[in-house]
């Protein structure tokens, strides 16, 4: 029988945090990717599409009427160029949402953590393999985004080709945060703090204006939340005008996603391998 | 209880059983849900635990796949310690959960697929294996289908085939025909039999009766996390009941009254809202007793004891409530 040869091949050694990661984050990214493959494309092209509309309904219609903007370092731009690092930003953020409402339904209802578990994976297996899918997509998004203002002329700098991997860092952060936080969520309607925290981010985050219009007390508030070093981020990145804040924004989502797996990784271990 | 040897101190790392449970006990606060039992499952053994729901059966498999720590006591399988080797048991191990949890968004091919990737198995062994599951869970006609698309029994044997991608020596079934129709049970029971005859350890976990009787070489009997007997299924009934029993029914409101003129009847009586079971060696000469004393019940039934005789004889309870 082939019995004797299999217990060989497939019994993992016995190594430190064996209990935590079965080196097999691959056969989790497979999954997901069988599972996407499966799902409606709709919800996929809808989350490229939103950004896109944004920048032709707020870039295009309200920027006839504002005109040219100050960007980063007082250089003059369109306001369409202004808002587009921070939509890219932001559907960085959505992207990572998205994701996170299908790790709740994996969580709680399909429960394919659980059965992921019981198997020769540990926690950060599926953490990692979870985050990087919405991180590919994150990917996706920035790649069709940035075509689409390349396409209207809104890169004019080099340094614009950083806002892909800049939205990635962003998409991955948010990801990881969001993995962590959704763990502690028990019911669908409880998703909709995550939203009541994003929105706002979104509206206010020097997103469709300066910071410099606020009162210097709420100006310390947004710049104390992601989206804010995202949009400024990619908003330096895209005029082409960087200075060493950026590293400041670097680390603070490198930050942001090392909580959020060590988060999502202990509470996915507590939750199932108590 | 098992006679053990009393080696208990040098913590041997394997002994003659697949899992082996030495006081093995879980406790959730003040709760005892698994309250110090011993067991030994002997390789390809199939090995019950019979018992309500929440006696500790799940929790006992939970502990046994690695996924849910004791509290306290000894526990070995397959000479690892799944307290602090769970990847590795999960390994040597094939679940069955209590609920289908089978990956929805995925077809019924690539489920099986996934699940043996999860183990890190490659996809030259994967590809003839899911097609021998597939035709072992007489689901080859449905490889290209969605989850969704199956009827319960199809998905339960599915949920089956996949806890066997890794070959794996002992199979945990908990409660594996709850909620099927009983055509869709025998055909499960066919499949497990033969999982048996290839040497698979089983350990099922179950509050039907028949399905004890079925699939279980020797069982325990648990109640409030506690081993009230254990043996194989005839041993049970021959320790714990009589041959037969005499199941008489006299109406809602006239089995009490019965009850008192029945007195002495039989070796053991249990009195039941609905009806009144009388354990006797013979059941048609304890009926024809109970008529000479006066009584006529609206319906009578003589049958063979059951697991579900025993679990009332040492319970007071019926197991299915």
């Amino acid at each position: 029988m082939t019995q004797a040869r299999l217990a060989v091949e497939l019994v993992p050694e016995s190594r430190p945090f064996g209990a935590l990661y079965g080196r097999n984050i691959t056969a989790v990214m497979q999954r997901s990717w069988m599972a996407t493959k499966n799902a409606t494309w709709v919800v996929i092209v809808s989350g490229f599409l939103e950004p896109v509309l944004y920048l032709a309904s707020m870039g295009y219609g309200l920027g006839a009427a504002i005109g040219t903007v100050q960007g980063p370092g007082g250089v003059p731009m369109s306001y369409a160029a202004y808002i587009a690092p921070a939509l890219l930003a932001t559907s960085a953020m959505n992207g990572a949402l998205y994701d996170s409402n299908n790790m709740f339904f994996k969580l709680n209802h399909s429960k394919l953590y659980r059965v992921m578990l019981y198997t020769s994976l540990g926690p950060l297996d599926v953490a990692i393999g979870e985050i990087i899918m919405a991180l590919l997509r994150g990917l996706l998004y920035a790649l069709g985004f940035m075509s689409i203002a390349a396409l209207a002329g809104l890169i004019t700098s080099p340094w614009a080709l950083l806002m892909i991997p800049g939205a990635v860092l962003i998409a991955f952060s948010f990801a990881s945060l969001f993995m962590g936080c959704i763990t502690f969520i028990k019911r669908f309607q409880q998703l909709d703090w995550i939203n009541m925290l994003t929105m706002p981010m979104f509206l206010f985050s020097a997103t469709f204006f300066p910071l410099s219009v606020y009162p210097q007390a709420v100006q310390v508030v947004i710049q104390a939340l992601p989206l804010w070093h995202g949009v400024d981020m990619l908003r330096q990145f895209a005029a082409g005008q960087v200075d060493s804040s950026v590293l400041v924004h670097l680390a603070y989502f490198v930050v942001m996603a090392l909580l959020g797996i060590t988060l999502a990784t202990g509470r996915l271990r507590k939750l199932f391998l108590r | 209880m098992p006679h053990i040897t009393p080696s208990l101190t040098s913590a041997p790392t394997r002994t003659g059983g697949v899992v082996t449970a030495r006081g093995l006990t879980k406790r959730y606060g003040d709760f005892t849900a698994v309250d110090g039992i011993d067991f030994e499952v002997a390789p390809g053994e199939s090995f019950g635990f019979l018992g309500p729901n929440g006696a500790g059966k799940s929790t006992t498999m939970s502990m046994i796949g690695g996924v849910l720590t004791r509290t306290g006591g000894e526990l070995n399988v397959m000479g690892l310690d799944p307290d602090r080797e769970g990847p590795r048991v999960r390994a040597h191990l094939g679940v069955v959960p209590q609920q289908d949890n089978l990956d929805e968004e995925i077809k019924v091919r690539d489920n099986l697929y996934v699940y043996g990737r999860y183990f890190g198995l490659k996809r030259a062994y994967l590809k003839p294996k899911i097609d021998e599951l597939l035709d072992f869970a007489q689901l080859t006609d449905k490889a290209g289908e969605r989850v969704d698309a199956l009827s319960g029994g199809m998905k339960r044997r599915l949920t089956i085939a996949r806890s066997l991608v890794n070959d794996p020596q002992i199979l945990l079934l908990d409660e594996p025909t709850t909620g099927l129709d009983p055509q869709a049970r025998h055909i499960l029971w066919d499949r497990l039999f033969r999982l048996k005859e290839q040497g698979t350890t089983l350990l099922v976990t179950t509050h039907f009766m028949d399905e004890a009787e079925q699939l279980c070489d020797r069982l325990i009997v648990v109640d409030h996390g506690r081993i009230m007997a254990e043996g194989s299924p005839s041993e049970l009934i021959r320790d714990y009941s009589t041959r037969e029993v005499l199941e008489v029914r006299f109406g809602s409101d006239a089995n009490a009254a019965a009850a008192q003129t029945l007195k002495g009847l039989g070796e053991r009586q249990e009195i039941l809202a609905d009806r009144i079971l009388i354990y006797a060696g013979d059941g048609e000469a304890a009926l024809a007793q109970v008529l000479a004393r006066g009584l006529t019940p609206v319906a009578s039934l003589v049958r063979r004891s059951s697991l579900e005789d025993v679990f009332l004889h040492l319970t007071g309870r019926s197991l299915v409530d």
